[in-house]
């Protein structure tokens, strides 16, 4: 290990970063590759079936032969549509879902980049992902695929309000905009009873939803509507060009689990982080496991993600003009008013969350 | 007004969400009823109608007696029969087809025959790689016939009480 260090810290800054870049995005590709078989199992399971289990031992290769498939299908380009716009949508969906995980911290002070305001740029990059879906729309020269646009934008526009909202109540019971700092704030003396979800559980649940609706997935899918618009935005794209809207999505789920998991329910900490003496975390492998790290995070983030596919395998499709209602006359106004409950909480410096606020 | 409120707070507690989510969540836990085809099936009945066969007497006399009674009852006309009499003046089919493209698998042609000739049995996994394949020609059928005599048999003495 000591000599792989040694030529890791020889090579030039450039070289480390992409590295780095590496290291966290071949990781993220494979967790997406396999989330789609998670949730095809998870549905099936949740339909009495058992879902995709041919290719490969229990059907784990099922990823891989899909991944395949669709690499070697044609990319049809409609000749009607605007080529270059049509080639650049999927890869500006992509790179803001991969782009926000530079600020994500995995642990104490492992993160890609870390941002002072790291908040703000994840809001700013994951606004620029309705880029790809509206261009898509536009680019295809299709009414449906302009119908699906034009449904996505609204529904982002809507909710990209009361998401906001929410994280501004993170914002105030944290104080920070550094992700890392916001998990800190989280730290206390009674492990999970300390983190954010329980003085801001409403604003976790929105921030939740807003989230499942961001990332266009079920029930606030309305801009795939195969029942009504064929697939919305990207009827008219095949092969890779379709698999990248797909990895889009899938990434952008992960990156909203992880988002919520890190601002709500403490990132890296162990639930019994500070309930559990000192001395018992030097126990060698339950001190590791009980004590935080990586692992905590992960384990979030999938128990979030199995809520994502859970709630695309229980609820129908909303309605589009309740999409519009839920979103500008039901979250906003809940938003605002748990706003004005926190600033008194922590005007009052409610113990255990808000004590140590300056 | 109490009634708005209550509804209110019902819905914005999420209540029938969390029990939409509780029942998937039960049918996520519960036993799966996925038959794995090929390696396991589901029980089949006696009276399944599948591929066509025709049957012989024990001593290898074939039974049918080309009354043409199943011809005429086949809503599909998939069945063509042509008939003469044989030298020891019974009268034998010089022709039994059915065509397997055309038939409907009523099992009209079984319950018609009066001499329990012309069967379906239970086999259902069966292909034909060119048009023709489908085509069952008597040889065929006899062929199938003397092959699964044996399940034929079996199938139809279960059967026999309700018939």
């Amino acid at each position: 290990m000591e000599w792989l260090f040694e030529i890791y810290t020889a090579l030039p800054r450039v070289v480390q970063v992409l590295l780095q870049i590496v290291a966290v995005l071949v990781p993220l590709m494979l967790s997406v590759a396999y989330l789609t078989f998670a949730e095809r199992k998870v549905i099936g399971y949740m339909h009495v079936r058992l879902g995709p289990n041919r290719v490969g031992p229990k059907g784990w290769l099922q990823p891989i032969a899909d991944a395949v498939k669709l690499i070697f299908k044609e990319i049809i380009i409609p000749s009607g549509a605007n080529k270059y716009l049509f080639i650049i949508s999927p890869v500006l969906s992509i790179a803001p879902a991969l782009a926000a995980w530079a600020v994500i911290p995995f642990d104490d002070g492992v993160a890609l980049a870390n941002v002072n305001a790291g908040l703000l740029y994840v809001l700013a990059i994951t606004s620029i992902g309705v880029y790809g879906v509206i261009i898509a729309g536009w680019a295809s020269n299709s009414k449906y695929a302009l119908l699906g646009a034009m449904r996505s934008a609204a529904q982002i526009v809507a909710y990209e309000i009361a998401m906001g909202f929410a994280l501004v109540g993170v914002l105030m019971a944290s104080g920070s905009l550094n992700l890392g700092a916001i998990v800190h704030a989280q730290k206390g003396d009674f492990g999970f009873v300390n983190w954010f979800f329980i003085p801001l559980f409403p604003l976790f649940v929105i921030y939740f939803i807003s989230g499942i609706a961001e990332t266009n997935r079920a029930p606030f899918d309305v801009a795939e509507g195969e029942s009504e618009i064929v697939a919305g935005f990207h009827v008219e794209y095949s092969g890779m060009a379709f698999a990248v809207f797909f990895l889009a999505e899938y990434a952008n789920m992960i990156l909203v689990s992880a988002l919520a998991a890190l601002m709500f329910l403490g990132g890296w900490l162990s639930p019994l982080d500070g309930i559990l003496p000192q001395s018992f975390m030097a126990v060698p492998v339950v001190g590791e496991v009980l004590g935080s790290g990586f692992h905590w995070l992960l384990l979030k983030i999938a128990v979030l993600l199995f809520i994502f596919l859970w709630l695309r395998a229980t609820f129908p499709r909303y309605r589009y003009d309740q999409i519009m209602r839920l979103g500008w006359k039901v979250f906003i106004p809940i938003t605002i008013v748990w706003l004005l409950l926190l600033g008194i909480m922590i005007l009052w410096r409610v113990a255990p969350w808000f004590s140590g606020l300056g | 007004m109490i009634q708005s409120f209550l509804r209110f707070t019902k819905s914005l507690m999420l209540i029938e969400m969390l029990r939409g989510m509780r029942l998937t969540g039960r049918y996520f836990l519960s036993r799966k009823i996925t038959i794995q085809y090929p390696e396991e099936k589901t029980p089949l009945s006696p009276r399944f109608r599948g591929l066509h066969a025709l049957r012989r007497y024990p001593n290898g006399e074939e039974r049918c007696i080309a009354c043409k009674l199943c011809e005429a009852v086949c809503p599909a006309l998939a069945i063509t029969i042509e008939s003469e009499q044989r030298a020891d003046g019974t009268r034998r089919t010089t022709r039994y087809d059915i065509d397997l493209t055309k038939c409907i698998f009523c099992g009209f042609c079984e319950e018609s025959c009066p001499v329990d000739s012309i069967v379906e049995t239970s086999i259902l996994e069966y292909h034909g790689e060119q048009r023709g394949d489908l085509y069952m020609t008597k040889d065929k059928l006899l062929a199938i016939g003397d092959k699964y005599e044996a399940d034929i048999a079996a199938a139809r003495k279960q059967d026999r009480s309700y018939r």
